[in-house]
């Protein structure tokens, strides 16, 4: 789906935010991209929609080269949902704010009210359809930023830091439903700090810093090694700081989730 | 010695139709590390701009009950008096931040206060030290990352040491390390300094450890409020969709079900390990 092919970048004030980066996503994946302030991470992301050309090597979506086309055409096929809420909102209300896309792309009238009601209702901002944003709390309006890019329906959707400013039961919400989009095909990208978020959900994980990929591989595999995680300014996830605290018990060490770690530790007490 | 007291506390938007804080009566003693959790939109934000009186005096509004901080009755005391006493670090780091350095951001503060030059400077320094930003200092605060941004916000009221420190989110942008550095230096400050802190966050897995305090709020009520082992291991807490630690979480499940009993509820996985240790090793 995305080709990241040998690509530096380097934004005009100087900072080498990318170095010879080269990644490929496939088609229904399920990619986190972790590391320290700084890393290149949201850099990275911004080249999957154009927002950003690579200073050298090249971008490929769907085979298409990001510098041969437009974020316009781009954005049809990869949704973005920004850090900051507040970069992407400007309308009077929720509804006319998730509207503005699908008329953008062309929806009639009768598809778009029938979008945006389906986005409210799975973010659960049903009551906020005629609020405005900015009267809404730091966490809602990332919802509704985040309801924006999926009432388009576009093939990947890159989320970058998603779970900031959400409490648990909605990034509990948060985690179905990215699973639930993942196994209906949709390519999902998100950048996170979140360790336990990112623990439960188990996507595949690639580790950045300093402008590089320092690792590429399953949750299991990244998230229960400290230290590749320590160079990349991530703390090893709960669950797992138990299991390798007790490692010389015979625990295995690489359980990364409540659910498993329940099991485990509930098997060993019941059989002691 | 309470240093934030409010009663009754009421607060309602201009132009909204319910209060967004709703008869809060607490009480936060002097030199206390407390922590403001509950869902997204339940009012901790609107809770805290009454604390250095951005409410009611910059967002006007309906605002009724008793609110007095540091001695100072809200209502009654202009803002720029307030913020020698109460600092805010705001959610959004790119609300704070405007000057077109680092080190000119964090010096605006004390520039007000008509600091002389070279005490300003020391004051400056320590508090990009603190936070980690040094290097940072000539870059423009926009052209960095959020968590760089957030460090400079943190700067910024570290300067003006004031008795009460009221962070909003203060990490949401910082990696997991970057965090647990904050939250140590916003500590050192709590225990070195005596400074009241008062950190609103949902990242409890990080932030509970810290903790002499947490107040749960829902729907711009107070629905908790006490000792974070109390406020965490309670139902109430759960059911709401506190983000409780996974360690605690771990331990609830395994004591429902009568496989582990302790009277000092795990917080931390330090905590948790060598409570199983003990278990498995008896």
């Amino acid at each position: 789906m995305i080709r990241v092919n040998q690509v530096s970048f380097t934004y005009p004030n100087g900072t080498e935010a990318l170095r010879d980066v080269s990644i490929n996503i496939q088609d229904g994946e399920f990619l986190a991209v972790m590391g320290q302030n700084g890393a290149g991470k949201t850099t990275l992301v911004k080249l999957f929609n154009g927002l950003l050309k690579p200073s050298s090597g090249e971008v490929l979506v769907d085979n298409v080269d990001t510098k041969e086309t437009s974020v316009a055409k781009l954005a049809r096929s990869v949704g973005f949902v920004f850090q900051n809420p507040d970069s992407q909102l400007f309308c009077e209300t929720v509804e006319e704010e998730i509207s503005f896309a699908l008329r953008n792309f062309g929806f009639d009238d009768l598809k778009v009210k029938k979008r945006v009601t389906w986005a409210l209702n799975l973010l659960g901002l049903t009551e906020y359809r005629a609020t405005s944003p900015f009267m809404l709390s730091g966490g809602e309006r990332k919802r509704v930023a985040l309801a924006s890019v999926l009432a388009w329906d576009p093939k990947v959707v890159v989320m970058d830091e998603p779970t900031i400013g959400q409490d648990h039961r909605q990034k509990e919400r948060l985690r179905q439903f990215i699973i639930q989009l993942n196994s209906q095909g949709k390519t999902v990208v998100i950048v996170t700090h979140d360790v336990e978020f990112v623990a439960e959900c188990a996507p595949r994980i690639i580790l950045m810093s300093s402008g590089r990929i320092v690792a590429d591989g399953t949750g299991k595999e990244i998230l229960t090694d400290p230290t590749t995680l320590t160079k990349a300014s991530i703390v090893v996830p709960q669950i797992t700081q138990i299991f390798l605290g007790l490692s010389d018990l015979g625990f295995p060490s690489d359980v990364i989730d409540l659910l498993s770690a329940k099991e485990i530790i509930s098997e060993r007490l019941i059989s002691r | 010695m309470a240093i934030i007291r409010t009663k009754g506390l009421t607060y309602t938007y201009p132009v909204a139709t319910k209060p967004a804080v709703d008869g809060v009566s607490i009480t936060i003693e002097k030199g206390e590390f407390a922590v403001l959790t509950g869902p997204s939109g339940c009012g901790k934000t609107t809770l805290c701009r009454c604390f250095n009186g951005l409410i009611p005096h910059f967002y006007r509004g309906d605002l009724r009950g008793q609110l007095q901080v540091t001695g100072l009755d809200v209502k009654e005391t202009p803002i720029h008096e307030l913020a020698l006493h109460v600092g805010l670090v705001f959610q959004n780091p790119e609300n704070q931040l405007f000057a077109l350095s680092v080190e000119k951001d964090v010096a605006f503060g004390l520039e007000n206060l008509g600091m002389p030059r070279n005490e300003m400077q020391k004051q400056v320094d320590y508090a990009l030290e603190t936070s980690g930003i040094s290097h940072l200092r000539l870059k423009a605060p926009h052209e960095l990352s959020g968590g760089q941004q957030q460090r400079v916000a943190i700067a910024g009221i570290i300067a003006m040491q004031p008795e009460v420190m009221v962070l909003d989110e203060p990490t949401s942008f910082l990696d997991p390390l970057g965090a647990e550095k904050i939250f140590k230096v916003v500590r050192a400050l709590n225990q070195e300094h005596h400074m009241t802190v008062i950190l609103v966050e949902h990242r409890l897995d990080l932030a509970a450890r810290y903790a002499d305090h947490v107040i749960v709020m829902d729907r711009g009520k107070v629905i908790l409020d006490g000792e974070p082992k109390d406020v965490l291991s309670s139902e109430k807490a759960r059911l709401i969709g506190v983000g409780i630690p996974k360690v605690t979480l771990l331990y609830q499940q395994l004591a429902e079900v009568g496989l582990l009993k302790t009277n000092e509820v795990p917080l931390s996985s330090e905590e948790i390990t060598a409570l199983l240790r003990g278990v498995l090793n008896d």
